[in-house]
């Protein structure tokens, strides 16, 4: 079976972020950039699933600027066989991703969509469920296990109460957990390997949908600064503080 | 001029740093303490498929240029494993240069897969105690005995002794006194390391501890004449095709380790405070770091400019000479400042600088003393006599 994996590229998660002076968002130029986590755990499973003789083919999407396609590099450094970039200059919010990634699912017909529960840089945890629903396909989010067996995924999630299990009848959508798996460090070979592997580039427009944002972002700002600790002498005065001071008891 | 990096050579430079992230600081203030070679960094690299990266494709390797390795050791050393990462997988990645030129097609079967998987470590027998830097003048014997060679003879500073399976050994086949010049006569041999025959002793020195250096006593050693690279008394040109490259990596991982001193030192100034203020807003701690900064830029210009004409076939040799100098001199000031930047605490092993600092004597001494550069420079550059 075909799986599609999307993959983002964000800010790289060593790289302490700064705020644009502007507040419009956060720094990106000069910074260092990588394959959102979570989405290198979702390539990581298909490559799993791949190896072990379930899928035949894994088709890495990424959507964003031109850049975009040196992390589908990495995702078939990884051991993904083709890549699609959707190229844009418009900054894609969760629900334009979910409408390009319908098109291409329509396009594509995989039989398993594997998404990274979210993207570390807007933290949305939107676009496999917004998917799901356009789909009208079932979804197994936050998976920290994933079984297939005939038609159906059984995707094993970390709730509060301890594991659920859901079973779902493919063609379904899945998102990743940090427990999943332990993604692969691409070797050389496969580095230079995934060089010569090909990448479809298309516009939104080819894909028939209007990716222009539809939440304004009106003002990013840091958190402010912790402030210094206070030593306090006794329980009472902790518990006076707390009362009068912080107001929080 | 396009002073960037193809795609290619930026993700392969993606890939190694964030292998190398794997093994932190810590790992390496470790290996540095017990001495023990870092087993687990070289298989990994090896894992990763990175040993084979100047290596020819037909036997594992990945047939990129000295100017990816390059690339990749500067990141090696720059990620806080200095000299240590760096010298435990260095001699694997350009050592076998003479084998992939010279080597038959048999020989070049047997002797690089195993290296490149890093089943197989090497060692590069070159200097001995009495000579220095007058190679040619090299004292251990090979003698031919049927179809074989026998070795006898002293070497010194031949690092990875300990661990390593195999050595590149250069020997005398020939008497000195009965070849026309001192270039010729000298013979190059890939061959197991069989302890029975060389006593290896290890050599305390100032830093780099993880990776050993050692006194090779050989005697009576027996080497098939099928382990001789290239024609008999060919071996000091065979291994003159290898200097270059290893020059260029030296001073590519002696960025590297100025990097990691810098990097270190910049965060420290911008966290430590004295006076009520940080010491890094202080230009007289600001100025020495923005200035090794500038000179490790440079130096690496240099290393890339000679990796380049080397992977262009293009004669190096003064570009490889001049980037070993530079780097070597940029790299200890960048960990010196490092080091003086931390005040008491550079002093300190957990802060690492002065493990750096040990460290980066070395690409300054070796493989060619800084003086030695020089003159060759001055002969081959600027048309003075030669020297030495
Ligand atoms: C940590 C470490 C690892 C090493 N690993 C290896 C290895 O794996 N394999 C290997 O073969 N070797 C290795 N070496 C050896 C290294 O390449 C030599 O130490 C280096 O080439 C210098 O040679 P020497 O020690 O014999 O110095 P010498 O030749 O004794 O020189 C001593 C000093 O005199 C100066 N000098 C000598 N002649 C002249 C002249 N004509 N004009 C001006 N100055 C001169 C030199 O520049 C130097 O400053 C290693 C060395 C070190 C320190």
């Amino acid at each position: 079976m075909k799986l599609l994996v999307p993959v983002k590229r964000v800010v790289d998660y060593n790289v302490k972020v700064r705020v644009r002076a502007d507040g419009s968002g956060v720094e990106t130029s000069g910074v260092k950039m990588s394959m959102n986590p979570f989405d290198e755990i979702a390539v990581e499973e298909a490559v799993r699933l791949k190896e072990k003789g379930v899928a035949s083919e894994i088709v890495a999407v990424s959507m964003g600027v031109a850049a975009c396609a040196e992390t589908l590099r990495t995702a078939l450094a990884m051991g993904a066989d083709r890549g699609i970039l959707v190229e844009t200059e418009v900054e894609l919010q969760p629900l334009a991703v979910a409408k390009l990634l319908r098109a291409i699912v329509e396009k594509e017909s995989p039989r398993m969509v594997i998404l990274g529960k979210q993207a570390i840089d807007d933290d949305m945890n939107a676009t496999g469920q917004m998917l799901a629903a356009l789909l009208g396909w079932p979804q197994g989010t936050f998976a920290s296990k994933l079984v297939i067996e005939g038609d159906q995924a059984l995707v094993t999630r970390e709730v509060d109460g301890g594991l659920e299990t859901v079973s779902l009848t493919l063609p379904a959508i899945v998102t990743t957990d940090l427990r999943l798996n332990e993604p692969r460090y691409a070797s050389l070979p496969n580095i230079m390997k995934a060089r010569k592997k090909p990448i479809d580039i298309l516009k939104p427009a080819d894909l028939g949908v209007d990716p222009s944002p539809r939440l304004a972002v009106l003002n990013v700002a840091e958190p402010p600064r912790r402030q210094a600790g206070k030593k306090v002498a006794s329980v009472a005065e902790l518990v006076d503080k707390l009362k009068n001071e912080a107001k929080v008891i | 001029m396009d002073f960037s990096l193809t795609p290619a050579q930026a993700e392969i430079r993606a890939a190694i740093e964030r292998l190398s992230a794997r093994f932190d600081d810590e790992y390496w203030l470790a290996r540095d303490r017990d001495g023990q070679f870092p087993e687990a960094f070289h298989r990994a690299i090896a894992e990763g498929g990175f040993l084979g990266i100047a290596m020819p494709e037909a036997h594992g390797g990945a047939g990129l240029g000295i100017t990816e390795a390059a690339l990749m050791m500067e990141r090696i050393a720059a990620s806080g494993a200095g000299m240590s990462g760096a010298s435990a997988v260095h001699i694997n990645i350009f050592g076998l240069h003479p084998v992939v030129l010279f080597g038959t097609a048999e020989q070049q079967a047997r002797m690089l897969p195993p290296l490149i998987r890093g089943a197989e470590k090497a060692c590069f027998a070159v200097t001995e105690p009495d000579i220095g830097l007058n190679t040619t003048a090299l004292k251990t014997q090979a003698l031919r005995d049927g179809e074989d060679y026998v070795i006898k003879g002293q070497k010194i500073w031949i690092s990875t002794a300990q661990v390593a399976d195999r050595m590149l050994l250069l020997a005398r086949t020939t008497p000195l006194d009965r070849v026309h010049r001192k270039t010729e006569g000298l013979s190059l041999f890939y061959t197991a390391l069989d302890r029975r025959f060389v006593e290896v002793r290890r050599i305390e020195k100032m830093g780099r501890h993880a990776v050993d250096s050692n006194m090779l006593f050989i005697d009576g050693l027996r080497v098939p004449a099928a382990d001789r690279i290239g024609a008999e008394g060919a071996g000091f040109r065979a291994i003159l095709h290898g200097m270059n490259p290893e020059r260029i990596l030296i001073a590519a991982e002696a960025v590297g380790l100025g990097r990691a001193a810098l990097r270190r030192a910049a965060a420290y100034a911008n966290e430590r405070v004295v006076f009520g203020r940080k010491i890094g807003q202080n230009q007289g701690i600001q100025h020495p770091l923005a200035r090794h900064w500038a000179e490790l830029e440079a130096a690496f210009l240099m290393v890339l400019k000679a990796a380049s004409l080397y992977d262009r076939g293009e004669e190096c040799g003064a570009e490889a000479n001049a980037a070993k100098f530079l780097a070597g001199e940029a790299g200890f000031r960048a960990c010196e400042t490092a080091v003086m930047t931390h005040g008491g605490m550079g002093y300190a092993q957990e802060y690492h600088v002065e493990r750096y600092l040990r460290e980066s004597l070395i690409p300054r001494i070796a493989p060619v003393s800084r003086e030695l550069v020089l003159s060759f420079i001055a002969e081959k550059i600027l048309g003075l006599p030669k020297s030495y």
